[in-house]
């Protein structure tokens, strides 16, 4: 385990100072310099909006692609809870500091320092930025900005409107970009797939896209290229993600050379609505934010079939509360998550399926009210009473865990390039900043956190030693071979001609990935998994059928171009999973754990970012960046 | 439960359209609208022809991409629900379905009941914003704003921009759509200082992107699945009025 060859580029020099000292070290261009340059933007969400907005602000051309037939469609918007920010406006011993602490310490210290710590200082700018936008955040009646608290933390210094976070940030930023938008320095190209990265001299240089509408393949050449493309849970088919998020974009660029990292680190947010019958297409969220006043419990007893409200006090397990008096509700995602896991596969789990805990505000209802509970939460009351049939004011809820977010993604440098030059990677698309675990309203602070303060800076040095393309490549033969492999490719998926719906088989590979590569994994389980995706994979090529015209609007075309990356990621997934013999945050290897049953760390042997090489006939190609810790001490989470 | 739908289907703008009828039998009534269309595409595709194309993505009822007529109305029959959320308890046995896409001109049709809203950006674009650059920005509590505003603002800010307003309306006006983002930043001392601007810009290209004029009717707000009210459009009413009457203020001196 000696073979340490990624470099994060991350600066020397005193962490609180770092990133600032770098910031002035960076080479700047002028308004009319900027002009010259042409940036390409994938995805629109948090991340790519800011981004492109803020790089239109510079001077630069950004033209921005998504799949979506506007950037306020995209995923962002379902963020519910809120966004970190180290403002200690609570006066509750916040800083910067202490959240660049809880972040690394959430992300079970295998994030890289460096970044961490600039995320947590820049989060004080975000909160300016989008008050500045007309970001309509909860206040206090004094008129002052109100907080609340999220888990894997003691301090209140959570931002949020209603239920809706991520709603009201993704419309700020969307405005800030309509805004360059209507001063032509944003072209946005709605109803647009990227479907490979073009290299010209080992450099990224442009992409092919398919117009979702007439299904014309396109070619775009600009002077560097920026994913913003978000995570890919949906590889587990069920997941909270919306429908259409995807790895497609990510992937490609993969395939181009860019470097994969921690791929297993994939996020089980606890608190979700439980899946109900085969039908279902996907799961829906209840925000973190509720385990504020919710109280998760399970009867004492195995099988109870009584009704909740029929279970008296003293045969109710609050088991949280129970093993964890510190943090109580509060812990982490990852720890919550695997504790509901184990009380259902003890016998204890609830509801039809047994694969559900209960989440109750009951004393929270008696000792502040329904109305108060009702202006905190009103919205997700709603939603949980509209998917359940239940009314969550008077029997509690059902909750599971389900797939989130992905911590894994392209490998970054500190200046958030991919190991392919000029090809950056933004917001949850990235690997970078929340380590084996993330927090809780710690993803929409980093996507904007990258979006506005800290790719426009970097990428603007990068461009500033690079001549302008000054004009359109397109007609190079680089473009010409990728577009002919794009279409070729589309053309094989169209004569497959067999019998299944692309969703169906999505569903069976789907379940493999989460009983394999899910909230637990072992040995034998990968092992396994490494040998039913290929058959999923060969089952893709013979079995699908795509009715239609690839010309046209093809909705299952889009998919099986989503679905055939999913398949080949989820074979790395459980490399990645398989490689590293240690239990970490989310990564909950059971071979590896205290008599506690808590992840057990190996820091002797894998403190280190996973970054994987594709191949396309052989096994994929491990690198590793070897992650140095020298302001924080290593320790083992404790949240007792 | 059995359902019977009627679908519209259309292959392109420039091709016509046509209702098909399809018939769906032992469906779940706790599945939601969405996953019974799942159903019905897949069960399309088994027999090798063309599935119903919709939009949608969130299927959490935030992101705004669902919408079509059910039985003659944005979103269906549930008060305050998007397509996505609603479910199929909401209809009983053997019910008939119409699904047609959202009417206007100004929504032209992409693919059967999906349409194309690039219109409402297009109005965002022109002012639905304020201007400040990234960084620019002041200390966050430098700004005091009163709770009861910021939570008015934050209710017209909940716009989904979905488009049933305008389907509801029988002018295809976009006034609930463009009065909500006027009432969100007008309310707020930050969004002020552009306030006059913004509606008059604003207002002049939801007239030049062909929607109707409003009339008050209310239906727009009526079918809201976000509950977005008419005192909207008395704000934008009254923005617009103050608009006109200082630039004619001007242009007197």
């Amino acid at each position: 385990m000696t073979e340490f060859n990624l470099f994060s580029k991350a600066p020397n020099g005193e962490l609180h100072t770092k990133w600032e000292d770098y910031k002035k070290s960076l080479k700047k261009l002028a308004p009319e310099d900027a002009n010259k340059y042409k940036v390409i933007v994938i995805g629109t969400g948090l991340a790519g909006a800011s981004a492109s907005a803020t790089l239109a602000e510079h001077g630069f051309n950004v033209h921005a692609f998504s799949f979506h037939e506007s950037p306020r469609r995209a995923h962002s918007i379902a963020a519910q809870g809120g966004i970190n920010a180290a403002k200690n406006y609570k006066s509750d011993g916040d800083s910067v500091m202490r959240l660049f602490y809880d972040t690394i310490k959430g992300g079970d210290f295998r994030s890289r320092e460096e970044n961490v710590y600039r995320l947590a200082e820049i989060s004080k700018n975000i909160i300016d930025q989008c008050v500045a936008q007309g970001v309509p955040f909860a206040r206090e009646y004094g008129g002052l900005l109100d907080n609340r608290s999220f888990g894997g933390v003691q301090v209140s210094r959570t931002f949020y409107a209603r239920g809706q976070t991520g709603q009201q940030l993704l419309l700020g930023a969307y405005s800030a970009l309509s805004r360059q938008m209507e001063k032509k320095k944003v072209v946005f190209y709605p109803r647009h797939d990227m479907l490979d990265v073009v290299l010209v001299d080992d450099k990224a240089k442009g992409i092919v896209t398919r117009n979702l509408v007439n299904g014309k393949i396109e070619t775009h050449s600009a002077d560097i290229v920026i994913l913003a493309t978000g995570g890919y849970s949906n590889v587990y088919y069920l997941s909270t993600n919306a429908m259409a998020s995807n790895v497609t974009a990510n992937w490609r660029a993969h395939r181009k050379g860019a470097l994969f990292a921690n791929p297993s680190f994939t996020q089980i947010h606890p608190t979700c609505i439980p899946v109900k019958n085969d039908f279902q297409s996907k799961l829906t969220l209840m925000s973190e934010s509720l385990r504020n006043d919710g109280r998760v419990w399970v009867p004492k007893k195995k099988n109870d079939q009584r009704k909740p409200t029929e279970i008296p006090e003293e045969e109710r397990d609050y088991y949280l509360e129970r093993i964890y008096p510190a943090f109580g509700n509060l812990v982490p995602r990852d720890v919550a998550s695997r504790r509901a896991k184990e009380v259902c596969d003890e016998g204890r789990g609830i509801g039809p399926t047994g694969f559900a805990v209960y989440l109750d505000f009951q004393k929270a209802i008696e000792e502040k009210g329904e109305d108060f509970i009702r202006e905190k939460y009103g919205n997700l009351f709603d939603m949980y009473q509209n998917i359940t049939n239940e009314n969550p004011y008077e029997t509690p809820m059902k909750i599971y865990p389900a797939v989130h977010y992905t911590m894994g993604g392209l490998w970054v440098d500190y200046n958030l390039m991919t190991t392919v030059k000029g090809l950056f990677s933004i917001g949850e698309s990235n690997f970078s900043d929340h380590g084996a675990n993330r927090l809780g309203a710690s993803a929409l602070m980093q996507g904007l956190a990258d979006g506005y303060f800290v790719v426009p800076h970097t990428a603007m040095d990068f461009l500033a030693k690079e001549a302008p393309l000054m004009k359109d490549i397109t007609d190079r033969p680089e473009f010409k071979e990728a577009k002919d492999k794009t279409e070729d490719e589309i053309n094989r998926l169209m004569k497959v001609d067999g019998k299944m719906a692309v969703d169906e088989l999505h569903r069976e590979l789907g379940k493999i990935v989460w009983d394999k590569i899910g909230m637990a994994r072992n040995e034998a389980g990968l092992k396994e998994a490494l040998t039913e995706i290929p058959k999923i994979k060969e089952k893709f090529w013979n079995d699908i059928s795509i009715p239609g015209s690839d010309k046209d609007v093809n909705q299952e075309l889009e998919k099986a171009l989503r679905v055939k990356d999913f398949i080949e990621l989820a074979e790395l997934m459980a490399f990645d999973a398989l490689d590293r013999n240690e239990s970490c945050g989310a990564h909950f290897r059971e071979e590896y754990q205290t008599e506690e049953n808590e992840a057990e760390r190996n820091d002797q042997d894998f403190k280190y970012v996973a970054a994987w090489d594709y191949s396309e006939n052989d096994n994929p190609k491990l690198f590793r960046e070897e992650l140095k810790y020298s302001n924080v001490k290593l320790k083992t989470r404790s949240y007792k | 439960m059995n359902v019977n739908l009627k679908i519209w289907r259309q292959r392109s703008g420039s091709t016509k359209g046509v209702l098909k009828s399809y018939r769906l039998e032992n469906i779940d009534p706790n599945i939601s609208f969405l996953e019974m269309m799942d159903i019905l595409n897949i069960k399309l595709v088994k027999e090798k022809k063309d599935p119903v194309t919709f939009d949608h993505d969130c299927r959490e009822g935030i992101c705004g991409s669902c919408g079509f007529m059910i039985n003659g109305r944005p979103h269906g029959p549930q008060k305050a629900t998007t397509v996505c959320q609603l479910h199929m308890r909401a209809f009983n046995n053997e019910d008939d379905i119409l699904l047609e896409p959202f009417r206007a001109e100004s929504f032209p049709v992409i693919k059967d009941l999906s349409v194309d809203r690039k219109a409402f950006d297009r109005i965002i674009s022109s002012g639905g914003y304020i201007s400040t650059n990234t960084g620019e920005a002041p200390e966050a509590n430098s700004i005091s704003i009163d709770k009861e505003y910021a939570d008015e603002a934050f209710l017209s800010s909940a716009c989904i921009g979905c488009g049933a307003c305008v389907a509801a309306c029988k002018n295809s006006s976009a006034m609930l759509f463009t009065s909500a983002k006027v009432s969100h930043l007008s309310l707020l001392p930050q969004g002020q200082r552009e306030g006059k601007d913004r509606v008059a810009k604003m207002v002049a290209t939801m007239d030049d992107e062909g929607f109707g004029s409003c009339t008050n009717t209310g239906a727009c707000s009526a079918e809201c699945p976000k509950e977005i009210g008419q005192v909207n459009i008395a704000r934008l009413n009254q923005e617009y009025i103050s608009s006109s009457l200082s630039s004619f203020l001007k242009k007197k001196e």
